[in-house]
C-alpha cells in the first residue's frame, strides 16, 4: 500500500510537486498569519464599534457606524491621565534604578576575582529561580508596617536588582575580549575609566535591550501592582483598565477593548521602531 | 593542652603567610590594585543588598509565617505544621488547584516545545513571508497578559463572542468555553501558549542557525535520510536551548496568575484554580489567612525548587553541550 502511495507520488511531474508543496506551504502561512494578528484586529475594531453593534449576532467584520465613542468614554470616565502618570513614573524609576545596579553588578562578576563571588553568584543564580508570586505576601507586609502602600515604592523598590539582567550582562561583559583591556591598562586608564569608556560601549545594545525588556516588563505588569495597591491614587493603568470591568453593569466591550488599545500603543510603537534590535538580541538570550 | 593550641596558632599563621605570599607572587586576575579590592564588593552590593532584602528576606519570612496562626491583625500564633495539615489533609481546594496547575504547565510546556520547533524548521529560510510570520507571532509576548486575556475572552464570550459565532455559522452547537469546567483550563492553555510561542519560536530559530552547516553538509554527502538529519544533528544540537526552555517555561507556568485571574478568576467553580490564585485569594481576600497562604507559597516554592534540581540532574546528564 505504501509503496503504491509512493510510486504513485513519484509519477506527477517534479515541477507539479513542487507548486503543490509551495501553494501548500503559502495557505498554511496565511492562516498562521491570520492566528496571529486577527484577534488584535477584533480588539481594535470591537473597539470602534458601538456597543449595541458590539453584541450583534452575526458579528460585523467591519463597524456599520464607525464611532470613537469608547476611547472618549475611557479618557473622560476614568481619569486616564492619572493612571498613565503612575505607570510611566513606576516604569522610569524601576529601569534607571535597575540599570544603576545591574550593570555594575555583571561587571563585577565578568571581570573581577574576589572573595565570596561564589557564594554572591549562587544568590543571584537563586533569586532568578524565586519569582515575585512566592515573595509577595511578605514583601506587602513589610510595606504595610513601613506605611510605604499609599505611595508608589512597594511597586519600584522591590525590583531594584534584576537577577536576569545581571546573568545577561555578565554573559555579554564576558566576551569582551581581555586583550582590550590589557591595552587600555597599558594607557595608565584607571579601572573606573576602563568600565565606563572601554566596556560600557562594548555592551550598549545588550544593556539596552535588557532596559528595553524591562520596560515592556514593567509597562505591562498586573499581580504585582494588584496586590500592593489599596488606593487609586497608586494604582497603574493596567489596573484602571481591569477596573473598568468591574464598573460598568455587564461587560461593556467596546470600552474594554478600547482601553486596551490604549494599553498596547507605546509597546506597539517600541516594537515597530526597534524590531531588528530585539531580535538580533534574541540570540545571545539562553545561549551558553 | 597549652602546647596544643600554640602549635595550632603557629600553623594557622604560617598558613596565614603563605596565602599571603601567594597572592604577592602570583599575577593578580584582574590587575586590581590593593586599594582598588574594594571595587568589585561596591559594585556587587547594591544588587545584593536589594536582593537579600527583597527577595531572600521575604522568602525566609514567608517559610517563617508559615508555621503561624497569622492574619496582619492579631498577633501571630505558632501551631507547627496546622497549616499544611489543613493544606493536605483537610481542604480537598489545594490539591484541586495543585492538580490543575500541573495539567496547565504540562499543557503548555508540551504544546509551546511541540509548536516552537516544529514551526522553527519550517519557517527558517529566510525569506518574506517567514520574517513577517516571526513578527507577527512575537508581537503577543511584548503585548499585556492583561490585554491578551481581555481578548480572548471576548473571543470566548458565551453569547456574542466571534468563537461562537463561527461554531454557528457552521451549524455546530456552540461551546460554553470558559464557563466549562472541563474546556476553561485548555482555554487557559491555548491563550499562554499563543502569547509566549512567538517568543520560543525565535529562540529555537537562533539555536538553529548556531549550527555550523558543515556537520549538514557532511550528513548530505551520506545521504542521510531528513528524519534521521533531524534526530541525529538537529536535535542534539539545539538540546541546550530546549532544555533551558524547558526549564524556564515550567517555571513560569507554575507561578502562571493574570491569565487566570481575569479570564476566570479560578472559576466555574474552582475548575481553574491554580496556585498562586490560590495563595492570593486566600492572603488577600479570605480574612487575610496570611499563615495558611504562606504555607501554600513554601509548597510552591519547594516544588520548583524540585523541578529546578530534577531537571539539572536528570536531563542535564543527556543534553548535548557545544
Amino acid at each position: 500500500m505504501q509503496k503504491s502511495q509512493i510510486s504513485r507520488y513519484n509519477r506527477l511531474p517534479y515541477r507539479l510537486t513542487r507548486r503543490l508543496e509551495k501553494t501548500a506551504s503559502l495557505i498554511f502561512k496565511l492562516a498562521l498569519l491570520f492566528v496571529f494578528l486577527f484577534p488584535f484586529y477584533w480588539m481594535i475594531i470591537t473597539a470602534f464599534k458601538t456597543y449595541t453593534e458590539s453584541i450583534l449576532f452575526p458579528p460585523t467584520l467591519w463597524p456599520k457606524t464607525f464611532t470613537i465613542a469608547s476611547f472618549v468614554e475611557v479618557f473622560s470616565k476614568m481619569n486616564l491621565w492619572h493612571y498613565l502618570k503612575n505607570s510611566l513614573i513606576i516604569t522610569f524609576s524601576v529601569i534607571t534604578i535597575q540599570t544603576l545596579v545591574t550593570v555594575p553588578a555583571a561587571y563585577a562578576f565578568a571581570r573581577y576575582e574576589f572573595k565570596g563571588k561564589k557564594i554572591m553568584w549562587a544568590l543571584v543564580m537563586l533569586a532568578f529561580m524565586v519569582p515575585n508570586q512566592i515573595t509577595f505576601i511578605t514583601v506587602y507586609i513589610m510595606m504595610a508596617r513601613l506605611r510605604l502602600l499609599s505611595t508608589l515604592l512597594p511597586q519600584i523598590l522591590p525590583f531594584g536588582a534584576n537577577a536576569f539582567g545581571i546573568f545577561m550582562l555578565r554573559q555579554n561583559f564576558k566576551q569582551i575580549p581581555e586583550e582590550i583591556v590589557e591595552a587600555a591598562r597599558l594607557d595608565n586608564a584607571g579601572e573606573i575609566k576602563i568600565m565606563c569608556k572601554v566596556m560600557l560601549p562594548m555592551a550598549k545594545s545588550n544593556i539596552i535591550t535588557v532596559t528595553l525588556f524591562s520596560f515592556v516588563t514593567f509597562w505591562n505588569s498586573y499581580f504585582w501592582p494588584l496586590v500592593m495597591t489599596d488606593n487609586d491614587k497608586v494604582r497603574p493603568l493596567t489596573l484602571a483598565i481591569e477596573r473598568m470591568k468591574d464598573a460598568e453593569l455587564g461587560l461593556n466591550w467596546p470600552t474594554l477593548m478600547a482601553g486596551n488599545t490604549i494599553l498596547m500603543v507605546p509597546i506597539l510603537i517600541i516594537f515597530v521602531l526597534l524590531a531588528k534590535k530585539i531580535f538580533a538580541s534574541m540570540g545571545y538570550r539562553g545561549v551558553k | 593542652m597549652t602546647l596544643r593550641k600554640g602549635m595550632q596558632m603557629k600553623l594557622k599563621l604560617r598558613k596565614r603567610r603563605t596565602k599571603a605570599e601567594k597572592a604577592a607572587f602570583q599575577p593578580e586576575y584582574s590587575g586590581l590594585s590593593r586599594q582598588n579590592r574594594l571595587y568589585p564588593y561596591l559594585m556587587t552590593g547594591p544588587a545584593i543588598g536589594f536582593l537579600l532584602v527583597f527577595v531572600f528576606y521575604p522568602m525566609a519570612n514567608m517559610v517563617r509565617l508559615s508555621f503561624y496562626d497569622y492574619n496582619l491583625v492579631s498577633k501571630a500564633k505558632p501551631i507547627g505544621f496546622e497549616n499544611y495539615r489543613t493544606l493536605f489533609f483537610v481542604r480537598d481546594d489545594f490539591r484541586k488547584a495543585l492538580g490543575n496547575t500541573a495539567i496547565y504547565t504540562i499543557g503548555v510546556v508540551f504544546f509551546l516545545i511541540l509548536f516552537a520547533v516544529l514551526l522553527a524548521l519550517w519557517l527558517d529560510p529566510d525569506s518574506f513571508m517567514n520574517r513577517l510570520l516571526q513578527k507577527a507571532m512575537f508581537t503577543p509576548h511584548l503585548v499585556a497578559m492583561l490585554s491578551v486575556a481581555y481578548i480572548w475572552s471576548w473571543l470566548f464570550d458565551v453569547e456574542a463572542g466571534l468563537l461562537n459565532a463561527a461554531i454557528q455559522f457552521v451549524r455546530l452547537s456552540p461551546l460554553r468555553w470558559l464557563n466549562d469546567a472541563t474546556l476553561a483550563i485548555w482555554c487557559i492553555v491555548l491563550v499562554s501558549v499563543w502569547k509566549s510561542l512567538g517568543y520560543y519560536l525565535i529562540i529555537v530559530l537562533s539555536s538553529l542557525r548556531a549550527i555550523p552547516s558543515e556537520i549538514f553538509e557532511a550528513a548530505d554527502l551520506d545521504n542521510t535520510p531528513k528524519l534521521r538529519k533531524f534526530f541525529r544533528i538537529t536535535l542534539p544540537m539545539i538540546s541546550p536551548q530546549l532544555f533551558l526552555m524547558l526549564i524556564t517555561i515550567t517555571i513560569s507556568s507554575f507561578k502562571v496568575f493574570d491569565a487566570v485571574h481575569v479570564m476566570t478568576d479560578g472559576g466555574p467553580g474552582n475548575a481553574t484554580d491554580v496556585i498562586v490564585t490560590y495563595i492570593h485569594r486566600y492572603a488577600f481576600r479570605m480574612n487575610m489567612k496570611v499563615g495558611y497562604a504562606s504555607a501554600a507559597g513554601t509548597v510552591l516554592m519547594v516544588i520548583l525548587m524540585i523541578a529546578t534540581f530534577f531537571y539539572f540532574r536528570m536531563i542535564g546528564n543527556k543534553v548535548h553541550y557545544q
